[in-house]
């Protein structure tokens, strides 16, 4: 531009490759209506996410008193499966000694039973998302090597804190956040 | 191909109609006049017949459509009710239904079909795409519709397939909740599914009239893979395409009505008629026939490969079995078209579907099943007898220095004459130490013929040696060589990638070709 300023030449007769205003204006234009087709396109694409009632966080309470040692219920939290087991004292035991394992995702067994607003929990009951990490299958209880849970879909197996021991999931049982809210109930969310 | 139009009005009105929209023009031009070569075979009847198909889906799609009902509450029993209550509705939903595996069976004989003859090959690398791009919509389609039953299997097939995108690093679980409109599958899913089930057949149409089009710009192959030269290489399409492909439509017809009226649910899996419970899955969730070489290349990786876990290679795989086809065009080096002159590749080729077929087997078998076992599954036992038994508690000075720590106790003792020296790590700092010193160390070796009944004799040999509860100091199992149908699909998999990356590439540089016969290379005729 300076230099063809500087030979005195019109910029409307100049080299082809010179901007000239109405290629700003062509670009303005264009880059205004790439922004206003965003702009209409992008409820069309939203409108898809998780709608007001289905993100609005539910709760499920949990009356523990109802669950025997040895046995486990599958509550549902906002539409997805969450075991509750009341782990036998040889599980715990198990699930503690198994803390310096060889894990493919090492946690300890303490820490997967912390309640959401951080105390610690009770050896007792594990709040696991029933979900396997691998395709979301729900596993079957107290199956495997491991006395866990084990998913028939894909044969990735679980001991008895959720970890993965075994199979193609990535990741141990995802811990639903719950907290105590009296001597035998929780709640879940 | 098609050269300058022969379409002659005949009446007024055509003639009126022909300065106006040539619409009756273009059909004379692509089915009429339209010049196929003489020599194809039947298998290139499966175009007119995957056409049949698409439209009997979308016919019997919108009857059912006036009937479904996209609820999860009510999905189940509104397919039930058209069954049993709907005029027809016996007859329509079933051709429905097995209609799709038809559709497949022919699309996959099809392509088969355009890569024994090199159908991909310039210039016909669009044709080629259109037909992948209409492949995988049908995948989409056929995976939308078979969520909509709700029953036990679609949705657990719908979980799992919606998980497979929640593999995707960093906006995986985003894309999953945009796609699911929750957190679950649940009841916008299905609304969602079903609204995008009766979109993408319309999609599919479109795609075919493209397919179509590029088709009639570069010509068909022919199973010689010569281009044809003269208009003495062709026929017109009316009548003898439009005759042979009819009668081969009608062939396919008495085999889609052997299903429709004698197996309409063999193709389908029974659990699909328990209505869908998202508490319970399914002891072993398989997707439809047509997807299950997919399946078993997505569970055929079940290790980590660096930074990428064994899900997300699956998936990877998964997409790249189907994205590899895009771009084979590519990929194959040879210039010979037709499999018919490449003696070498046609019997890779054969190998290929062979593969396809047994990835296809493996998909629908429990992945840990095992085919072969190389001898039996063995544990040698060793244990103290008599001896007395010491116990402590010892602790470490620091979680790091633990593990050194524990061994140099245990290195102390067995000095010391401790037959056997047993340590169980129970906090960060802390161990139990259970030793042995004095008694007689004794082996036993129990073998069995599978894991379970392994560790069945191992608990039998515990229950016999006493209650006293003395450890075994040692058990070392020896585990046999198994050949389980995972590794059979990495086998599989790995073939199946090797024919587009490495054999049709490398092939194509230093195979010979088959001699072309005198009847194609040389004009019979003495003229030309």
């Amino acid at each position: 531009m300076a230099e063809s300023t500087a030979n005195g030449a019109s910029p409307h007769t100049d080299g082809a490759e010179e901007p000239t205003r109405r290629d700003f204006i062509y670009i303005a234009t264009g880059a205004v209506a790439a922004v206003g087709v965003g702009a209409a396109v992008w409820p069309f694409i939203d409108q898809m996410n998780p709608a007001a009632d289905t993100r609005a966080l539910s709760t499920t309470d949990v009356d523990l008193a109802q669950i025997q040692e040895g046995m486990q219920i599958v509550t549902i939290w906002q539409g997805k499966p969450v075991f509750v087991r009341h782990r036998t004292p040889a599980e715990i035991a198990a699930a503690q000694r198994d803390d310096y394992a060889n894990l493919k995702d090492p946690a300890t067994d303490a820490s997967r039973l912390v309640q959401s607003n951080g105390q610690a929990g009770r050896a007792t009951f594990i709040v696991l998302q029933a979900a396997c990490t691998h395709l979301g299958c729900i596993p079957t209880f107290a199956e495997g090597d491991f006395n866990g849970w084990m998913c028939a879909c894909h044969g990735s197996q679980y001991d008895t804190s959720g970890r993965i021991r075994r199979g193609p999931a990535p990741l141990n049982l995802a811990i639903a956040p719950y907290v105590y809210t009296g001597e035998t109930a929780i709640r879940i969310g | 191909m098609a050269g300058p139009s022969t379409y002659q009005p005949q009446s007024g009105f055509t003639r009126w109609l022909d300065s106006r929209l040539p619409i009756l023009r273009l059909m004379h031009d692509s089915f009429v006049a339209y010049p196929t070569p003489r020599n194809l075979n039947y298998w290139w009847t499966f175009g007119a017949i995957l056409s049949f198909c698409l439209v009997v889906q979308i016919v019997t799609g919108i009857v059912l459509a006036m009937h479904y009902v996209p609820s999860i509450d009510s999905a189940f029993a509104s397919l039930q009710r058209i069954r049993r209550d709907v005029p027809w509705g016996w007859l329509i939903q079933p051709i429905h239904a097995v209609g799709a595996s038809m559709f497949f069976l022919a699309v996959y004989i099809h392509m088969f079909r355009g890569l024994y003859y090199g159908s991909y090959k310039a210039p016909r690398e669009v044709l080629w795409i259109l037909g992948c791009v209409i492949y995988l919509l049908m995948v989409a389609t056929g995976f939308l519709g078979y969520s909509l039953p709700w029953g036990q299997m679609s949705f657990w097939a719908a979980t799992v397939i919606t998980n497979l995108i929640g593999a995707i690093p960093w906006i995986g679980e985003s894309v999953r909740d945009w796609l699911m409109g929750g957190f679950s599958i649940g009841d916008p899913t299905l609304n969602r599914f079903f609204s995008l089930h009766y979109l993408l057949p319309f999609v599919i149409a479109g795609v075919v009239v493209l397919h179509v089009w590029a088709l009639h710009v570069t010509g068909q192959n022919n199973p010689a893979g010569v281009e044809v030269k003269t208009k003495d290489d062709t026929v017109p399409f009316t009548p003898h395409a439009t005759m042979k492909d009819l009668f081969a439509t009608v062939l396919f017809i008495i085999l889609f009505a052997v299903f429709v009226f004698y197996l309409p649910d063999v193709l389908g899996h029974p659990d699909n008629y328990i209505p869908a419970n998202p508490l319970v899955t399914p002891q072993h969730i398989v997707p439809e026939w047509y997807l299950l070489p997919f399946y078993a290349i997505l569970r055929a990786i079940d290790f980590n490969v660096g930074f990428i876990d064994s899900k997300l290679g699956g998936v990877i795989l998964m997409f790249a079995s189907i994205a590899i086809l895009f771009v084979l065009p590519w990929l194959d080096t040879s210039r010979v078209r037709s499999m018919r002159y490449r003696p070498i590749a046609r019997q890779f080729f054969f190998i290929f579907v062979l593969v396809c077929i047994a990835l296809g087997w493996c998909g629908g078998q429990t992945p840990a099943l095992s085919l072969y076992t190389a001898g039996p599954f063995r544990a040698e036992l060793q244990w103290v007898e008599g001896g007395t038994r010491t116990q402590q508690i010892v602790r470490a000075a620091s979680e790091e220095g633990a593990v050194d720590a524990f061994a140099a106790i245990e290195d102390q003792l067995t000095e010391g004459g401790a037959q056997l020296v047993r340590i169980a790590r129970s906090s960060p700092t802390e161990a139990t130490l259970t030793a042995i010193s004095g008694g007689q160390m004794r082996n036993a070796v129990v073998e069995a013929a599978n894991l379970d009944a392994l560790e069945a004799r191992i608990a039998d040999q515990r229950e016999t040696l006493g209650a006293a509860g003395v450890p075994f100091a040692r058990i070392t199992r020896t585990l046999p060589f198994e050949f389980t149908v995972t590794r059979f699909s990495q086998v599989l998999t790995a073939y199946y990638f090797l024919f587009f990356l490495v054999i049709l590439p490398l092939l194509g540089l230093r195979e010979t070709p088959g001699r072309v016969p005198e009847s194609i290379s040389k004009s019979i005729r003495g003229a030309a």
